[in-house]
């Protein structure tokens, strides 16, 4: 097997060249990261033993939660209302939320808004809202309704306009633009244009994405409890911190079954409304 | 040159019109039912989400006014009049930034690491066992649905509090979100290399080695990338449950109304924020660039 590799080094010198610089540059680049890791590793305490112990707590912890308790018929009515209550904070943060990144969409969208100055301030601000996290928005909205599941759409809302807006301008961005022009050749005006041009083409990608935002905003919902706006958060951090950890794991299931639930009727749903060809291109 | 339209007898405009009437109605019922359903369950949902627009109407002035104070320190002048008094804690706030930074960056890592090796049993094409692929993906799935917030309560338990419990909060949860995008990608390679690696006779680890993953590893990689942008916003959060970062400097400032340091670290996390994104999108398109010259 030997003799042929020399011919074969003959007629295709450059697959055999050893490692060139990019090979170097490749190699020093990954040692520099694995260097990195670590000390990151290291400086977070990955060596020092609190690693081992915690795992054998760990073990202990998940051994205690199993099976899952609700301990109480009362207890398994509270946490069934608090769990309607997350999913209404879902439904309503992303249905306002939606409805008020429209405008701001077309604001912000190239081919909408010739102006570059609205353009990019409505941009910056977009990035701006999405950049702070739910739980931020969670505590500023309880400094404003108080405490309860309304501070909670509330923050769902604020943090979901600034991700729908800009997903909403990006689908747009890329929608075909002959459909404006011959809107704008019979003389429809700029607003027909985006009406009738832009709108029912980009309708199925906004569908998809409001109802895959519903599925996660559900889980959002149900840890934004955990700084007091509402929802299922509460009973559930405050099992954790009491140690029923048969309580917790039920609690958790509960999530799960539900996020499971809306996940499977939002895809019947995105299906009933756009086929099935619309949540591909999403 | 003459434009003529052709107008058909109205005994044969009629019913055509009539149909067209017919079709526009019953499309503009669908929807309104639809509108009419989105309707009743946002009005179900306000009730039990306690939705009161008295209270918000009478408050709302506060979000405005909340958001200014902000800008504005202890002895009422605006923030940017003192930068030494508006980031007075700014050596603790970038130790638990660059914290926080580690903990996204070995979450990153040793999740996507994890997420890897488990990605080749979870593919429906590559998959060695497919009772072992069931197993995989449900195990995933459970990782990725659990918020990453009650991970780290229930680490924060059995770890103690600090940074080590956020880790691997956000490990779990970046193993189960790239566990099923890796595998997506690898269902999507080609398999003729694999099944020409396989015919030398070699086992299915070499095969996966030289077959499949120099077809994945650019969109690994560009995966991973985008995985650690999210990640730094998570572990920014972590310290809200004691998960060590910045996040529990963040909450203690917003609970005890210390405003000026709640912009202060605000500004610090969205810069810190803005500049990884932009690295990472810089490091992907690189990543593209190189793939699309060859």
């Amino acid at each position: 097997m030997r003799a042929p590799t020399s011919s074969l080094r003959e007629r295709y010198p450059e697959h055999f060249q050893g490692f060139g610089r990019d090979r170097f540059v490749a190699a020093a680049i990954g040692f520099a990261l694995f260097a990195l890791l670590i000390y990151a590793m290291g400086h977070l305490g990955f060596f020092d033993g609190t690693l081992l112990a915690g795992f054998g707590r760990l073990f202990e912890i998940v051994g205690l939660m199993l099976p899952p308790d609700p301990g109480s018929w009362a207890h398994v009515k509270t946490f069934s209302v608090s769990l309607i209550e997350t999913i209404a904070i879902a439904l309503l943060g992303t249905l306002s939320a939606a409805v008020l990144a429209l405008p701001l969409a077309f604001l912000a969208a190239r081919n909408v808004t010739a102006q570059r100055v609205v353009r990019f301030l409505s941009r910056r601000s977009l990035d701006t809202i999405r950049s702070v996290d739910i739980l931020v928005w969670a505590l500023i909205w309880i400094n404003v309704v108080g405490l309860g599941p309304f501070a909670g759409a509330l923050a769902i809302m604020t943090a979901d306009i600034g991700s729908f807006g800009k997903l909403f301008s990006e689908a747009m961005e890329a929608a075909d633009r002959k459909p404006v022009e011959g809107i704008t050749s019979t003389g429809g005006s700029h607003v027909f244009g985006i009406r009738f041009g832009i709108l029912p083409e980009v309708f199925p990608v906004l569908i998809s994405q409001i109802l895959y935002y519903f599925e996660s905003n559900t889980r959002s919902a149900s840890i934004i409890g955990i700084v007091g706006a509402g929802g299922i958060g509460l009973h559930l951090a405050e099992a954790i911190r009491t140690l029923e950890l048969q309580q917790t794991s039920f609690i958790v299931l509960m999530i799960l079954v539900a996020v499971a639930a809306i996940d499977f009727l939002s895809n019947r749903l995105r299906f009933a409304l756009i086929g099935r060809r619309g949540g591909a291109t999403a | 040159m003459g434009t003529h339209v052709v107008r058909l007898p109205d005994a044969q405009l009629q019913p055509l019109l009539a149909a067209y009437d017919a079709s526009v109605q019953s499309r503009r019922r669908h929807t309104l039912l639809i509108l009419a359903c989105v309707a009743g369950a946002m009005f179900l949902a306000s009730i039990s989400a306690e939705v009161s627009f008295s209270k918000l109407f009478e408050n709302l002035h506060r979000f405005p006014s909340y958001i200014v104070r902000l800008f504005y320190l202890e002895n009422g002048q605006p923030v940017w009049t003192d930068l030494g008094e508006w980031f007075w804690g700014l050596s603790r706030w970038l130790r638990l930034l660059g914290e926080t930074l580690l903990m996204a960056y070995v979450g990153t890592v040793l999740g996507a690491a994890v997420a890897f090796v488990f990605a080749f049993l979870a593919a429906a094409n590559v998959a060695p066992s497919h009772w072992l692929r069931i197993v995989v993906r449900r195990f995933c799935e459970l990782c990725r649905t659990v918020p990453t917030l009650v991970l780290a309560l229930i680490f924060v338990i059995s770890f103690g509090l600090g940074p080590m419990a956020g880790v691997l909060a956000v490990i779990v949860h970046t193993f189960g979100v790239l566990a099923k995008l890796f595998a997506e990608v690898v269902e999507n390679i080609d398999m003729k290399p694999v099944e020409g690696v396989s015919s030398t006779g070699s086992p299915w680890h070499v095969a996966m080695r030289f077959g499949a993953v120099p077809q994945i590893l650019s969109n690994f990689t560009s995966y991973t990338l985008l995985r650690l942008e999210i990640n730094v916003r998570e572990a920014a959060v972590m310290g809200f449950v004691g998960a060590g970062g910045i996040g529990q400097d963040l909450v203690e400032a917003i609970r005890k109304f210390y405003y000026s340091d709640v912009s202060a670290i605000l500004v610090l996390i969205l810069l810190t924020v803005a500049v990884i994104d932009m690295l990472t999108s810089k490091a992907r398109h690189r990543l593209i660039g190189l793939e699309e010259r060859g």
